[in-house]
């Protein structure tokens, strides 16, 4: 019987963007089990709305990730808002919706280009970044931000942005999914990018049930579930399709996020175009008194947010529950019995992100 | 359609029985949480279709301790370690028990106490 060793992944490692540390126990060059930890970047923030004011504590729920900050904003305040009964106006859903794509899509184009990075493919990662500087000048055009918008508000957002404007953004979104095209084509038949990602980090659609996963890991094993499909902020008046491949590997969940990119660039010129006129804020009255769970789809996938207000300005409690964190059973089953040299691909896959996770 | 939130009040003796009911029946576990009261208000969230529905639990603040559901639905070891080692709740029969070594913070069991108190003349303003 071979001897087992015991080798430390991250927190410092070339595919990782930020820190997770798994220790990898290897017989042969094969992972016979991976153990977690977290704490490295553990901010404690869900602790943080005992002490700030419900409203305040909307730029913190941004903070809780830079890359897709804006959707945690929009989560909290949709959990406040359905305590507190306010309906907002018609516009700043569609608004809401606007830019929550524009994170599903540049985050995406991220995740796309590091793991081409990650396989070295160093021009297609530039390729996808390329593309997605377009996406943050657009954010940057209708928000003022690159990575945190600050425009989530209680009751609305923080600001407008006028039909000519989205148009004009609509135009650019436009051409930048013309471009992407050409780029998903390298992605679905280059024979090097297939031969790293086809039938390594095998999750069966059973297991993938099983263990919790969601978003584009659940996606990518064959089952057809988005939370967008039950229709909050202006998805109601979208049309949604999931988009789900059945390979269950790494292909499979890179498909699935490639094919998610060209869906949100389509949204964003559709919310654009059909943006009705009308106030973006209704101001709330009174402090929340109650409690609610609100699911969400982020680029990762469903996300939990749970408040429960007292009365006062200090929310009782703050939860988030983050993709990440409800990939990590889904991961550690990845990781078993695989090479220890597709360890750093296979945790790409899920699209860790960790100060999502760790809060 | 969004669906209408449907909180479970359920006894910690019935835990494993409801939860065995909830897989019965094709429910996937989306999370488990703890708030931080008078006791600890345990909610356990499934979904199936379009419905999503909580379990809601108290479990005392000194020594708390509930059955793992892990045998059930293994996945939860994720969420029971994480509320071992922030909140100090104890899971008994956990499949994969990271014994305190899940979440690594400096302090110790961060989010057993609060500092939420209801302060007087500002409900209802």
């Amino acid at each position: 019987m071979s001897e087992r060793t015991v080798i430390p992944f991250g927190p410092q490692h070339p595919v990782l963007p930020e820190p997770i540390h798994i220790d990898l126990v290897v017989e042969d060059e094969h992972v016979k089990e991976a153990i977690p930890s977290f704490g490295f970047i553990h901010r404690g923030l869900e602790k943080l709305v005992e002490k700030k004011d419900f409203n305040e504590f909307t730029y913190v729920a941004e903070r809780v990730c830079g890359i897709c900050s804006y959707i945690h904003g929009m989560g909290y305040c949709q959990a406040v808002e359905k305590v507190m009964n306010v309906e907002i106006p018609p516009r700043a859903n569609y608004l809401r919706v606007f830019w929550a794509e524009l994170s599903r899509a540049h985050s995406h184009l991220m995740w796309a280009g590091l793991l081409a990075d990650a396989f070295g493919f160093e021009n297609l990662f530039m390729q996808c970044w390329r593309i997605r500087e377009t996406l943050l000048d657009v954010i940057e055009e209708t928000t003022g931000g690159r990575v945190i918008f600050g425009s989530a508000k209680i009751g609305g957002v923080r600001r407008d942005v006028d039909n000519e404007t989205l148009k004009r953004c609509a135009a650019k979104v436009a051409s930048a999914a013309v471009e992407f095209e050409e780029i998903k084509k390298v992605f679905r038949d280059d024979y090097s990018v297939k031969s790293r990602l086809c039938g390594i980090g095998m999750l069966s659609r059973d297991n993938a049930w099983e263990l919790g996963a969601v978003g584009p890991t659940l996606r990518g094993s064959g089952i057809s579930t988005d939370t967008r499909l039950e229709g909050y902020a202006a998805y109601r008046d979208l049309s949604i399709t999931p988009i789900v491949e059945t390979a269950c590997d790494s292909y499979a969940r890179c498909m699935v996020r490639l094919h998610e990119i060209s869906q949100s660039l389509d949204l964003i010129q559709e919310v654009a175009a059909r943006t009705p006129e009308g106030p973006v804020f209704e101001k709330p009255k009174g402090y929340p008194n109650g409690e609610y769970f609100a699911r969400l789809e982020q680029p990762r996938g469903e996300v939990i947010y749970y408040v429960k207000g007292n009365g006062t300005k200090n929310l009782s409690r703050f939860r988030v529950r983050t993709p990440t964190f409800a990939n990590i059973p889904a991961l550690l089953h990845m990781l078993q019995g695989c090479e220890l040299a597709d360890v750093g691909l296979i945790v790409l896959t899920i699209d860790p992100c960790i100060s999502c996770a760790e809060r | 359609m969004i669906p209408e939130q449907v909180i479970h009040e359920i006894d910690s003796t019935d835990l494993l029985e409801r939860t065995q009911i909830m897989k019965r029946e094709g429910w996937r576990l989306v999370q488990i949480c703890a708030t931080t009261l008078d006791a600890f208000e345990m909610s356990y969230s499934f979904t199936i279709d379009n419905r999503f529905e909580h379990f809601r639990l108290k479990i005392p603040l000194q020594q708390p301790i509930l059955p793992s559901i892990t045998e059930i639905y293994f996945g939860a070891f994720a969420y029971e370690n994480e509320l071992h080692d922030l909140f100090g709740i104890s899971f008994q029969g956990l499949k994969l028990d990271y014994a305190g070594n899940f979440f690594k913070t400096s302090v110790k069991k961060p989010f057993a106490t609060s500092m939420c108190v209801i302060k007087k003349g500002e409900a209802g303003v």
